[in-house]
């Protein structure tokens, strides 16, 4: 196994010990059977990654990010090796213990923000509460909660379809939210947005990981994004080929002051339905 | 997650596509309304056909001359002159569970009074007829046993034929002619409209069964008898006993068949419900067929609805949703479009069978176990037909489902 260790990367950032790791994956192969074909997603992969560590992915399309995206959001099981989860074997799991894990314990955000259409943004950040059994005025609490801590307190009451990419992408961490999960998985989150509004969301990012201590994984392609993490994990091949800490890392609370404002884009602003995209 | 919940999601998702969850219900709707329309309509004419033989009279018990064998019922075809008066002395000496008996002798005849005339049915029989058959007059009187003795000329009227001869006048007092022969008429009966077979029962003139014989048929023997019986359960009980009796008296040989046929009231009832009865089913079940024809709407809009909202399903599975809560979601979606449809449909249904009776005059019944039935139809081709949709759902792959465009 050639591949760079990810222990050294991991105690450079100043992580917890491997032992206290929040995430661990040990030898992670994933196949994928296309008839006559197989694919080889993943190669042998092994990290950690602690609790309170903010992790950028990286890697070409075809190198296996996404496999890796499933396979930590339990949405995938890996063909040979083992994930730990909060020190759990994934493997062993079944179907209706890995939804409650992906229900309770991590949160997803996706490129396309993958909000329900004509639903409220309070009832979209509600649905993960509904599948956690909560009961309703809780519900209701929870996802006002979290729509406040992304800013959006104001727009509870508005479609998706009254929101702007920016907005969009903060009701859907809000969503991802709402449980209190310790991760957040994060796919491609800024892909759709703006410079500036993609800066506003690791400004989220980042807070979120200060000040609650939520382990950010964050898959992206994009160089300058990658560098508002503590640590960058770099994919080729279905390979870990680098695991190196940031070393000149970007906080957005310094950056935004020197962006220039987005007309619409704008928080205080209604949001003109010609400004979301599509 | 708890069923109330999902119950909500699915109204939810229902609402968020207000016009195709509608034309989907129509379907339901259309169906429910059908099977309800046709089978009040069909129960409304099983009632009265038993509410008409009812109106024969309680108890009664039919005996008509000749055998009519060979299922059918065939009142008024008399190929034997076998039943005399003589018979129903002895039934009435004889049979103790029956209480009363009259002879009825039937003749065609044209009735005249003044310029105006008539052709009807007279029937001749004992005063104790209107009795038998719970017949009472609505002016004058019926004739007497005595009048029955001296073949006396009188007569009493059914409305129908009043109303021919008479117009409003009261007729009673009044002498008409059957046959140049002068009647009085000393009584005019209330109206009990049309019978099982569908004929008018107040197109009918009664005399004393001696005078129709004598004076206008010319023939000694009677052609029925309409008897009545102590209780209902006592005119099936006599049935057997009045058969031995006029088998013996007709000497008539073990194996051969009777010339006479001894039917009850349940025995014209039960054979022409059961006629109606078919009818009902079969257009039940014509109308349910449309039921079927809206089930499949649903499964098609479902199978539309999963792949349309497979990211969605994606997404659920992501935040936590298990199969078992997808899968739920959208059988209950289909069983909401099939309740709803059922529930509006049974509205439909009803107002539907309103207007028939209240447009074309037909009689509806509604039983509460047909709604039930049809309102449990519909929920189970709400399951029936969601099931595969549902199925389709909940097995999807969530990375797949995500990544669907």
């Amino acid at each position: 196994m050639p591949e760079a260790p990810s222990s050294a990367g991991g105690a450079a950032t100043g992580a917890a010990p491997a032992s206290g790791a929040l995430l661990r994956l040990v030898g992670v192969h994933k196949t994928y059977n296309l008839g006559e074909t197989q694919v080889l997603a993943l190669r042998g992969v092994s990290l950690e990654i602690a609790a309170g560590d903010f992790v950028a992915v990286m890697g070409a399309s075809g190198s296996g990010k996404s496999t890796l995206m499933n396979i930590l959001g339990c949405l995938d099981r890996p063909t040979r090796g083992e994930y730990f989860l909060e020190n759990v074997g994934v493997s062993g799991l079944s179907k209706v213990e890995l939804a409650k894990i992906r229900n309770r314990r991590i949160g997803f955000v996706f490129q396309q923000f993958n909000l329900l259409a004509r639903t409220s943004a309070q009832e979209n950040v509600e649905l993960p509460t509904v599948y956690a059994g909560i009961p309703r005025a809780q519900r209701e609490q929870r996802a006002r909660e979290a729509l406040e801590a992304v800013g959006l307190a104001d727009r509870a009451h508005h479609q998706p379809s009254q929101l702007s990419g920016g907005q969009q992408q903060r009701v859907a961490i809000a969503r991802a939210l709402v449980n209190n999960p310790p991760i957040l998985l994060a796919d491609e989150p800024t892909g759709n947005l703006d410079s500036r509004t993609s800066v506003e969301i690791m400004d989220i990012f980042q807070r979120l990981n200060e000040e609650k201590n939520i382990t950010v994984i964050l898959v992206t392609h994009e160089a300058d994004i990658a560098q508002y993490a503590k640590r960058i994990l770099e994919f080729r091949d279905g390979r870990l080929r680098r695991d190196v800490p940031v070393s000149r890392r970007l906080i957005a609370r310094e950056v935004l002051p020197t962006l220039p404002a987005l007309d619409d884009e704008e928080e205080g602003l209604p949001a003109s339905p010609a400004a979301s995209p599509a | 997650m708890d069923f109330l919940n999902i119950f909500r999601l699915a109204l939810r998702s229902l609402a968020r596509n207000k016009l195709r969850s509608s034309l989907t219900m129509l379907g339901i709707v259309i169906g429910v309304g059908a099977v309800i329309a046709t089978v009040s309509i069909g129960q409304g004419a099983e009632f009265l056909i038993r509410q008409s033989i009812q109106s024969l009279g309680t108890n009664a018990v039919f005996i008509s001359a000749g055998s009519n064998r060979p299922g059918g019922l065939r009142m008024g075809f008399w190929a034997v002159k076998s039943l005399t008066m003589d018979d129903v002395l002895a039934i009435l000496r004889e049979v103790p569970l029956i209480r009363e008996a009259s002879p009825v002798v039937v003749n065609r005849q044209q009735v005249v009074y003044q310029n105006q005339n008539w052709s009807t049915t007279v029937n001749g029989t004992s005063p104790n007829y209107f009795t038998i058959r719970t017949w009472a007059v609505s002016s004058g009187t019926v004739f007497s046993d005595e009048e029955v003795e001296t073949d006396a000329n009188v007569c009493v009227l059914g409305t129908t034929v009043s109303r021919y001869l008479f117009g409003e006048e009261d007729p009673v007092g009044k002498i008409i002619r059957i046959r140049d022969l002068p009647f009085k008429v000393v009584g005019l009966l209330e109206s009990k409209g049309q019978s099982v077979t569908g004929d008018d029962q107040d197109d009918r003139l009664f005399a004393p069964y001696t005078t129709v014989q004598k004076k206008l048929s010319g023939i000694t023997w009677i052609q029925y008898i309409n008897a009545s019986a102590i209780s209902p359960e006592a005119s099936e009980a006599s049935v057997p006993q009045i058969e031995s009796l006029l088998r013996e008296r007709h000497r008539i040989r073990p194996g051969t068949d009777d010339d006479f046929s001894v039917r009850t009231q349940s025995d014209v009832a039960d054979l022409l419900t059961s006629t109606q009865r078919v009818m009902t089913l079969l257009l039940g079940s014509i109308a349910s067929v449309s039921l079927l024809v809206g089930g499949i709407g649903i499964m098609n809009i479902m199978l539309v609805s999963v792949t349309e909202r497979t990211r969605e399903i994606g997404l659920r599975m992501a935040v936590g949703a298990t199969e078992a809560d997808v899968q739920s979601q959208f059988l209950i979606e289909a069983v909401t479009l099939s309740l709803m449809g059922g529930l509006l449909g049974i509205v439909a249904g009803l107002g539907g069978s309103a207007a028939i009776s209240n447009f074309l005059g037909w009689p509806t019944l509604l039983s509460a176990s047909a709604i039930a039935a049809a309102a449990l139809f519909a929920g189970a081709v709400g399951v029936f037909f969601g099931y595969y949709p549902a199925r389709k759902a909940a097995r999807l792959d969530p990375i797949e489902a995500l990544r669907y465009e």
